[in-house]
């Protein structure tokens, strides 16, 4: 799987997101800079890691939105190709509008660093196909503002076409949107990741590449990137 | 010289910027002439006890700094230490006391800011934040506040820099009412061949400014840093620094970029007293003399004067000395980051430290007599205040109702709430996060190397027995790092007092650094870089003032050749839960007998470095050959609570059997007796043969498995109740 990951200025998980990339490929992913405009040829994933870009200072991903690198991801989702995009990756993706609602500050106003467990909500789609649809799995979140927002008439639209990818709930699977503990940035009908309506572009506030190694805690993650590989390289 | 004197330079003047008469007749008599208001400025920052450490370098030179493995010891930005493979490990802990209580989000996270600095000037990746934090009597109305805007403002920077912040400490005291204590770590890890000084070098090459532009923030910042409070403190505010977290980390990618190739000749970054000490430091180690011209600074306000721009503390500023044909290459890293990078001056051979701007000669200072004449005091000492002997004792409550209040106090309860903020996993490196091991634990990416870190104090030993005080943090952050199974390899001290002009204060900073010292070379233990903040005292509004307790804070660290031999705390289901080192049962300014019976009285626990180093190298053995699956050292609130500790943190409770003592029952469960571990093992009954022959006291406590904890009364607490407790104080102080 031919992997590149984007940084931005002020992004600070692309180490992570890497090490995660090639302890499934094998290889390390290509580094794409915020100035460049164009991607490497033929590529299967561009992932938009976690940090602060720009430093956030604005809306979320609302700089970043707008860098010279954006135009070249614009062009690659619209024939198709796969996205992901974890916390501020989302946020980016949300502002661009490749992906829909929007990320508040957390319900209690305080950046939140903790283990969450997430639901998947279907497993066709290469993000979550080594999953069952169902399943629980551990993963740290490390976020300011992961509180998921839409219109009314879009959270609908996302429920009823299958779009959300992950919800907060407890350890054995209940879901309770009101509950602090549960749902502890307080989005709304507690989503964690949604896609986009090819189901090739996912974003998501926790981050899965943190938990890929049994000696920081666990493979809960790994899930998602062996997926990916078996779903865009056969 | 300027003809444009903003005020006239005499004794008064010199003393508003915090001069003494003596030391202003230094000043005369080294310019020859009455100096100009920047070259007071100058010197009035430079000769500030947080620059100078006037009343502390007499003492801070007994500490042992060497070993095989110390690389670089004190005198550098930071302390370096081999870590195998080629590596090394830099590190240092430093203070921002003063700012935090006058504006805690920003002087805290400044402080991680300037901590950070001072890690990546020398060459390292940043891999780890750590704090010591000291607040207030959590009733105190203030208190709520100053914990708030602190944990805010560490959170706010490490956050965004990308560093994780992977453990510390945190205590409450009414002594640190009116003036917190944040003390943050940060460990950086650099390859041996690629550590950076900051002596300058080569007369003629250029002197850079890179990162943020100047501002008029943080101006006399470090006089501000060296005195007393007075009932005015917080309208000092515009003293405090604004630190941007995002320019930060910029200047680590483009630091670290220019520092892979060969274009450095020294480099420091603009800490305390900004341009001032970095180019005084810079020139004055080098030995030789720079000349600047302050109209290429980069600025944030107009009309700047040289005296400002020479005193402002705006932060996230580096001086870069290079080789004169690296200067393009530099500058295009600088520019794909998108911070300033200014060529401001260059280095000469005058020894003189000149200050261009507009044209004018703002100061010309010999730099020799600038550093070798700083003030050095040897303050009088008076033996501090012995504690009131301990009372007999009766036991109010039992052993299980203490439990429940021990844990549930704001000197014990999780820390949870607090280190929830901190983003403890970014670098995908962190294998313990907090509250899961006594050190945490850092893997060095791409190796099987890991790191143990840790900071500990027990500020009310150091007020009851300050050598007894000093001797014991170093002993319990080598205890810390030990349990975890690794080998303790140096430490940074952070030395936080009050006011050294009075006698009792500078008696226990003495007795502290004596105290640190017999520890350190017990323990082959060497302090390898550090920071003394002096002054930590509250006026009352009656005029009196209080210092804060005596509070040697000692960050360590220390290394696992092999990552995955690390223990955690947490209790494993199904083995013998067995007790390493001698139980006396002390009592003496135990936090029992504070939350319990409201004394703090007594003696401090003894400490024997001989036993601490037997029962460590023990217990570190058997963790390395697979013997010990989990290990907690028994600090305060004593056996009962860190087994409490163990259990709250693992997957098992514990069932503990009566202990046959001899003893009663709380000072068994609670006595701080020192130097001990609780380890769980499979095979207790071998543990106890392999220890009498070690010549370490060991004795069966129980066994683990079950749910909940059961006393030796029989009754079961349920660990979902322990937690509860636990997890309690911090947002019923903080979320009401």
């Amino acid at each position: 799987m031919k992997a590149a990951i984007v940084v931005f200025p002020g992004t600070n998980r692309e180490r992570d997101m890497a090490i995660a990339l090639r302890s499934v490929t094998g290889q390390a992913p290509a580094m794409v800079w915020h100035r460049d405009t164009a991607l490497p040829e033929g590529l299967d994933l561009v992932v938009l890691p976690g940090g602060f870009s720009y430093g956030d200072y604005l809306r979320c991903g609302a700089m970043a939105a707008h860098a010279p690198i954006m135009a070249a991801i614009r062009e690659f989702a619209a024939k198709g190709g796969h996205i992901l995009g974890v916390c501020n990756g989302f946020q980016i993706l949300t502002e661009a509008q490749l992906l829909p609602g929007a990320l508040l500050r957390n319900a209690a106003l305080r950046f939140l660093s903790q283990d969450c467990f997430l639901r998947v909500e279907r497993n066709d789609t290469p993000f979550t196909r080594h999953w069952a649809k169902g399943d629980v799995y551990r993963t740290p979140m490390a976020h300011g503002d992961g509180n998921y927002i839409a219109e009314a008439e879009t959270i609908r639209m996302l429920e009823d076409t299958g779009r959300v990818a992950f919800r907060y709930v407890a350890e054995n699977g209940r879901l309770d949107a009101g509950d602090p503990q549960l749902n502890p940035n307080g989005s709304m009908n507690a989503i964690a990741g949604v896609f986009s309506e090819n189901l090739r572009i996912c974003g998501m506030m926790p981050h899965p590449e943190d938990l890929v190694d049994p000696l920081m805690g666990g493979e809960d993650g790994k899930p998602l990137f062996t997926g990916l590989v078996e779903a865009l390289v056969g | 010289m300027s003809a444009k004197l903003p005020r006239t330079v005499d004794e008064a003047l010199a003393r508003e910027f915090g001069l003494t008469a003596e030391e202003y007749g230094n000043v005369l008599s080294i310019m020859g002439r009455t100096p100009t208001f920047t070259e007071l400025g100058i010197f009035s920052v430079m000769w500030s006890e947080h620059c100078s450490y006037k009343s502390s370098r007499a003492y801070l030179k007994t500490l042992p700094t060497t070993a095989p493995w110390v690389i670089h010891g004190p005198g550098e930005n930071a302390g370096v230490v081999d870590i195998g493979n080629g590596l090394a490990a830099i590190f240092k802990m430093e203070s921002h006391n003063h700012p935090s209580f006058i504006e805690p989000y920003q002087g805290a996270a400044t402080g991680v800011g300037g901590i950070l600095r001072d890690v990546f000037t020398m060459g390292a990746r940043p891999v780890a934040n750590l704090n010591a934090l000291r607040f207030g009597n959590p009733n105190n109305p203030q208190t709520r506040r100053i914990v708030d805007g602190v944990v805010r403002g560490v959170g706010g920077y490490g956050n965004c820099v990308g560093v994780p912040t992977v453990g510390g400490e945190i205590n409450f005291h009414p002594a640190y009412d009116g003036n917190p204590l944040v003390n943050a770590m940060t460990v950086g890890v650099a390859r041996q061949d690629r550590i950076f000084l900051s002596a300058a070098a080569g007369v003629g090459n250029p002197v850079i400014y890179v990162g943020s532009k100047t501002g008029r923030d943080g101006i006399h910042g470090a006089t501000m840093s060296s005195s007393e409070f007075d009932e005015d403190a917080l309208a000092k505010r515009p003293t405090v620094q604004v630190g941007d977290p995002f320019v930060e980390k910029l200047l680590i990618e483009a630091c670290l970029e220019l520092m892979a190739t060969d274009a450095i000749v020294a480099i420091q970054d603009m800490g305390a007293a900004g341009l001032t000490s970095s180019a005084v430091e810079m020139a004055g180690k080098g030995g030789v003399g720079i000349d600047l011209d302050l109209d290429h600074v980069p600025q944030r306000e107009r009309g700047m004067t040289a005296y400002e721009m020479m005193l402002s503390e705006s932060q996230e500023r580096m001086l870069i000395v290079l080789r004169p044909d690296r200067t393009e290459q530099a500058r295009a890293i600088f520019d794909k980051w998108e911070l300033d990078f200014a060529v401001i001056g260059h280095l000469t051979d005058t020894g003189n430290i000149v200050i261009r701007h507009k044209g004018e000669v703002e100061a010309e200072i010999p730099l020799a007599p600038l550093a070798d004449q700083a003030p050095v005091y040897r303050r009088p000492t008076a033996p501090a205040q012995k504690p009131q002997p301990m009372e007999p004792i009766i036991d109010p409550v039992g052993v299980e109702q203490a439990l429940i209040r021990l844990i549930g106090c704001p000197d014990l309860a999780s820390r949870a709430w607090v280190y929830n903020q901190y983003d403890s996993t970014v670098g995908g490196q962190t294998v313990r996060r907090p509250g899961a091991a006594d050190a945490a634990i850092v893997k060095v990416e791409d190796t099987e190397i890991g790191l143990a870190l840790t900071t500990d104090c027990t500020p009310r030993y150091c007020r009851a027995n300050a050598r007894l005080g000093g001797a014991q943090a170093v002993a319990e952050a080598w205890r810390n790092i030990t349990a975890t199974g690794a080998r303790p390899l140096a430490v940074t001290d952070n030395l936080n007092f009050g006011s050294p002009e009075k006698p009792e204060v500078m008696g226990q900073f003495v007795d502290a650094i004596a105290g640190m010292g017999e520890a350190c070379r017990a323990l082959d233990f060497p302090v390898v870089s550090g920071n003394v903040s002096l002054y930590n005292e509250t006026r009352a509004p009656d005029g009196t003032s209080q210092s804060i307790l005596p509070t040697p804070a000692i960050g360590g660290l220390g290394v696992l050749e092999n990552v995955r031999q690390a223990v955690g705390l947490g209790m494993p289901d199904g083995l013998d839960v067995m007790l390493l080192g001698e139980t006396k049962g002390q009592l003496g300014q135990s936090i029992w007998l504070r939350e319990i019976l409201g004394a703090q009285d007594g003696e401090p626990p003894e400490l024997d470095l001989a036993a601490e180093r037997r029962n460590g190298d023990f217990v570190r053995g058997l963790i390395l050959d697979g013997t010990i699956a989990a290990c907690h050292d028994v600090a305060d609130g004593g056996v009962l609570v860190a087994v409490t500790e163990m259990v709250m943190a693992g997957q098992a409770g514990c069932v503990l059997e009566a202990p046959q003592s001899g003893m009663r029952p709380e000072a068994f469960w609670f006595g701080e007796d020192q130097s001990r571990y609780i380890v769980a093992v499979r095979d207790g009954q071998a543990l106890a043969t392999l220890a009498a022959q070690a010549g370490v006291p060991c004795r069966r406590l129980g066994r683990s498995g079950g749910e909940g904890l059961t006393l030796p009364s029989g009754s079961t607490i349920s660990k979902a109740r322990l937690l509860a407790v636990h997890s309690e104080f911090f947002p019923r102080l903080m979320d009401r």
